[in-house]
């Protein structure tokens, strides 16, 4: 089977964000006077064999912690959106 | 002589600067190309700045998966002397063989500009020969240059002697102004900043020569060991 | 739609479409149309200023390669050639400024490593308006981000250009690039096809359905069913060029290791009209035809129709032409580098003609022995578009124009005035790597850029180069002649500061719709003006690009011609003097003081233009300046030779006048002035070229070599304290100066 998958890699909690801090200073100009804690990343589409969505999750998940984010520093979420 | 290695991944754009620098100083650097599994016949190596893979995904992420890396990490874990100058740095980091990581600058532009340095610890095969606290211009040249780690590895770093250079006036939001450090051992560096940039007035600034020397000066321990290994019975 | 109508949509006339049917010998087909059309376009074919261009200057002994191939190519003495180039990528950045600039950055680049140069720089001179919205501001930061982010990563350095802010550019903003090369020079390669049953090999990025802007009517004209491709949907219409500089990165270090080792007789990169052009120019060139199977293109997108491969602006692609027995080791290059090589076309002999001429034909076929889908004469496409003299009418109020001088315009705040003049650019160069290569002596946001002539695999020479890009709209919206001319003698002042003697000129010739006559009047006057001064400097021009239709609104921009020029230094094993004085020296205007007709003229200005006075007398092209830049550049070159002079800092009076000049050198030094006795604003404002302020501690020496060298020289004072005195009517505060320089971008970009 091959599965859709989604990683959204984002910064940890605690790290410096300026581009999301660039974009959090601008939104009272825009009238989104609402709108805070801004956070930027990164969302990679992949479609992955697998015989099982679990099994699926697993490839995505390892890609995701060693090559996709960097630990150190970054957050991986991976879902998997359904079958491709 | 000793020879240095200097690496060239697809995307490298400062190796034969590098190569010239070490030159003009007495060295001898050779380029090696990134899918070399080998690095038995050099005392040194250097990963020179540019866009190893274009820096998609992050600068240096696919770097560290070059078949090269997989002998530089070997390289160090014997002592022998690995410079990381800009995206080497990165490259270092992502492969983890230097702490922490290096995220883009606090203003989100890229900056080529003279900076100054301070020397904060002369035990690394690159400020061996600078004295401490020494201010040495050097130009800085990237976009992901904020050095960033958790307060752990930050206070570890200190206590243990590893931040090697500071900005004088912080241009990129690096945590504690560091613009290069070392491994516990000080054998593997890693600096934002180029010294082969410095190595001479006619370039602006020849403050460059006193990192690349001590580096050159490890390098040749390096070989020196070597010949004793070899020469023992 | 008819054919008819469907020609007029590709902007053919329907005479040139009657040219199309006389080459032929019958109606093109709807492929052979749109590859006319593209040829034949005004970007491709220069139609309506080639006959102007004639007219310039183009020999000189140092001249390797003059224009009309990729890049002009000089001799640079040590064996070492230097290949230049200069181009726009005007309305692509108005659209999306980031790809438009960077992939304007990576066109010029390959435009140079075709004739065998490494890439060793780049330059960008900018024109936006005024900054105050918000739309200003993108274009700004997308393009600098844009050039920043495209050149930084291919790894040529960004070494200068310039930033102009004006209201005619608010809707069309000009971004033009230049860039310089070196080789070896025995390794000279030129953009040709030979040699029979040689293969054509593409090289680089895959080809998608980018930029075809000009052809994008196609997929609106029921077109699919005539060539048999699928009907055309949405998702075909053109794309924005995007471009990739890892991939141009490892085409260059291919490109360059396939010449070093031989492996190839002919290069072209693709361009604008992609593989057509590309095809088309090498065989016409090299007197051969060529047969193109477009089913060897590797597509980047299933279904492209013909017309989409052979017209697609895909970036990063590159045309090699290589003997059959190398074509293995030209792959294994390639793989190395991971570029990707695809044989798509092979030479063919020329066929002779009616009267016997031996005539090279492009055939597009479907495989390589298939259907032929196009078939024309290669040299039909890339030489022989109608040439057009269109009509051109000097202004109504020229006259008027020139007798409206700003000479009347009442001094106002002269300290004020100064400052509005003060903008440091290094917002914009701090984001270009300016320094790659270590050849960098002098980089970005000086009079000129000077670098060593040294890189990878050049031969050892001590000598270096200096490059400086100037235009100046304000003279040229008065007096296009004049004005270009005077352009010109900026440029050689600007490399004087540095040491370098003007060696050649490239030119960018940015202006309105050419089908107004008032357009291609001003056009006609900037080619014989820079025509004149090129003869009165015995400089050649090498080089060059034509950018037409910058109008918005109806309203064209002013005549923007840009020219490049190229000095050399003969030797530079030290850094010039620069602009930073010291307290104690003696500080010398160099050059006439009193222009002619007029002493201080101040037509063209930015004193006047801030009047709104667009009028007057600009100086004349003079003698006395040429001379003060000739001393100038000896002296400065004995200091990069490492000998002395009495030169201790310089900087040529621009844009701004003497004031601005003195303020900038004052910013710079830390260190103030007092001029007693300056002949009024006008003196402190003119900006006539050709006049440098020079500091020296050795002012005895200095007027001694100036009154033998036959240049006036001026003692202004002595550099001293912390203020900039300038007559009764300016005082300010050093520290004011280099702050007011310092935030001024910034602060006007709103950061």
């Amino acid at each position: 089977m091959e599965y859709a998958v989604r990683v959204d890699v984002t910064l940890r909690h605690g790290i410096a964000d300026p581009e999301g801090a660039t974009i959090e200073r601008a939104l009272p100009a825009l009238g989104f006077a609402g709108v805070h804690s801004v956070r930027t990343g990164k969302a990679f589409a992949l479609v992955v064999e697998a015989d099982s969505a679990e099994g699926a999750r697993e490839v995505a998940g390892s890609l995701a912690t060693r090559l996709l984010s960097n630990p150190v520093i970054e957050d991986a979420a991976v879902t998997v959106v359904g079958v491709a | 002589m000793s020879r240095v290695g200097v690496v060239v991944f697809p995307g490298s754009n400062c190796e034969h600067d590098v190569v010239q620098a070490l030159g003009a100083l007495g060295g001898r650097a050779e380029l090696v190309w990134h899918a070399e599994t080998d690095l038995s016949g050099f005392d040194a190596v250097v990963l020179p700045g540019g866009f190893a893979h274009g820096d998609y995904l992050r600068p240096g992420a696919l770097a560290r998966f070059s078949p090269v890396m997989g002998a530089v990490a070997a390289f160090a874990r014997a002592g022998g002397p690995v410079l990381g100058i800009c995206n080497g740095f990165q490259v270092l980091t992502e492969a983890g063989l230097l702490p922490g990581a290096l995220q883009k600058n606090r203003g989100l532009t890229f900056l080529c500009e003279p900076t100054t340095l301070v020397v904060a610890s002369t035990r690394s095969v690159l400020t061996r020969t600078a004295a401490l606290g020494a201010e040495l211009v050097v130009p800085i040249n990237h976009f992901a240059g904020s050095y960033v780690c958790d307060d752990s590895t930050y206070l570890a770093l200190v206590e243990r002697d590893q931040v090697v250079l500071r900005y004088r006036d912080n241009p990129n939001g690096s945590r504690g102004d560091i613009a290069g450090i070392a491994n516990e051992a000080g054998n593997v560096v890693g600096l934002m900043p180029h010294p082969e940039r410095a190595f001479s007035a006619l370039l602006g600034s020849a403050d460059g020569r006193v990192l690349l020397e001590g580096f050159l000066a490890s390098a040749d321990d390096a070989a020196a060991a070597r010949v004793d290994l070899v020469a023992a019975p | 739609m008819s054919d008819e109508a469907l020609h007029r949509a590709l902007g053919l006339t329907d005479d040139e479409y009657a040219l199309v049917e006389g080459v032929l010998g019958r109606a093109p087909n709807h492929l052979e149309l749109a590859m006319f059309a593209v040829m034949w376009s005004e970007h491709c074919s220069y139609k309506s200023s080639r006959l102007h261009l004639r007219r310039l200057p183009t020999s000189a002994p140092q001249v390797l390669v003059g224009p009309g191939e990729n890049a002009g190519v000089i001799d640079a003495g040590d064996g070492v050639a230097i290949a230049l180039r200069i181009e726009s990528h005007n309305h692509p950045s108005a659209i999306e400024p980031y790809q438009g600039a960077a992939t304007g950055v990576g066109g010029i680049l390959r435009d140079v490593f075709t004739m065998g140069a490494r890439p060793l720089a780049v330059m960008d001179p900018l024109f936006f308006g005024p900054p105050d919205d918000a739309r200003a501001r993108w274009l700004v930061e997308g393009v600098v981000a844009g050039i920043s982010g495209y050149g930084n990563s291919v790894g040529v350095p960004t070494i200068g250009g310039e930033l102009t802010f004006d209201e005619g550019y608010a809707q069309n903003p000009l971004v033009n690039v230049l860039c310089v090369g070196a080789l070896p020079r025995e390794r000279l390669v030129l953009g040709r096809a030979s040699g029979v049953g040689n293969l054509a090999v593409l090289l680089g990025s895959r080809t998608g359905r980018d930029g075809i802007g000009g052809v994008s009517v196609l997929a609106s004209a029921g077109f699919a069913g005539a060539d048999g491709a699928a009907s055309l949907d949405e998702e075909k219409r053109p794309s924005v060029q995007v471009g990739d500089p890892y991939e141009e990165k490892r085409l260059i270090e291919a490109c360059l290791g396939l010449l070093d080792e031989g492996l190839v007789v002919g290069i072209q990169d693709l361009g604008g009209a992609g593989l057509t052009c590309a095809a088309s120019e090498t065989a016409a060139r090299g007197g051969v035809g060529m047969d193109v199977d477009v089913t060897a293109v590797p597509l980047r997108e299933a279904g492209m129709a013909p017309w989409e491969v052979m017209t697609s602006e895909s970036q990063e692609r590159m045309l090699a032409i290589v003997r059959p027995e190398d074509l293995d080791a030209v792959a294994a290059l390639c793989r190395r580098w991971e570029v990707r090589s695809a044989v798509v076309g092979r030479v063919t002999a020329p066929v002779s003609d009616a009267a016997g001429r031996p005539v090279g034909w492009l055939r597009v076929r479907e495989g390589f022995d298939g259907p032929v889908l196009a078939e024309t004469p290669a040299a039909a496409l890339a030489d022989d578009a109608p040439l057009y003299d269109r009509p051109r009418a000097r202004p109504g109020d020229f006259a008027a124009r020139l007798a409206d001088d700003p000479a009347d315009e009442p001094a106002g705040d002269v300290a004020a005035e100064l400052l509005a003049s003060l903008v440091d650019p290094a917002w914009v160069y701090r984001q270009y790597d300016s320094q790659l290569f270590l050849n960098t002596v002098v980089g970005p946001g000086r009079d000129a850029a000077l670098l060593r002539l040294a890189g990878p695999g050049l031969p050892e020479s001590e000598r270096g180069f200096a490059l400086t890009t100037d235009s100046n709209p304000r003279w040229c919206a008065i007096d296009p002649r004049a004005g270009t001319a005077l352009t010109l003698l900026e440029g050689i002042a600007n490399l004087a500061c540095v040491g370098a003697t003007p060696a050649a000129v490239v030119n960018c010739l940015n202006f309105g719709n050419p089908e107004h006559p008032e357009v291609m009047w001003q056009l006609g006057e900037a080619v014989d003006g820079l025509a004149e001064a090129c003869r009165a400097t015995g400089l050649p021009v090498i080089g060059g690009n034509v950018s037409l239709y910058n109008e918005s609104g109806g309203r064209d921009i002013d005549p923007t011609p840009v020219l490049g020029v190229l000095g050399l230094v003969e030797r530079l094993v030290a850094p010039p003097p620069g602009w930073t004085w010291r307290e104690g020296d003696t500080v010398v205007l160099v050059g006439p003081r009193e222009a002619r007709p007029a002493p201080f003229p101040l037509a063209g200005s930015l004193f006047a233009r801030r009047r709104g006075r667009t009028g007057g007398r600009l100086p004349e092209f003079d003698e006395r300046a040429l001379a003060a830049c000739r001393l100038v550049a000896s002296e400065v070159a004995l200091a990069c030779a490492g000998r002395a002079t009495p030169v201790a800092a310089v900087h040529d009076v621009g844009a701004g006048g003497l004031a601005t000049t003195l303020a900038e050198m004052s910013a710079a030094a830390g260190v103030g002035l007092e001029w007693r006795d300056p002949r009024g604003h006008a003196e402190l404002f003119t900006e006539a070229p050709g006049r440098f302020v020079v500091a020296t501690r050795d002012p005895a020496a200095l007027l001694a070599r100036a009154a033998s060298a036959g240049v006036e020289a001026t003692v202004l004072g002595v550099a001293a304290g912390d203020r900039l005195a300038l007559g009764e009517t300016c005082d300010l505060a050093v520290g004011d100066l280099a702050e007011r320089r310092a935030s001024a971008l910034p602060a006007a970009l709103g950061l």
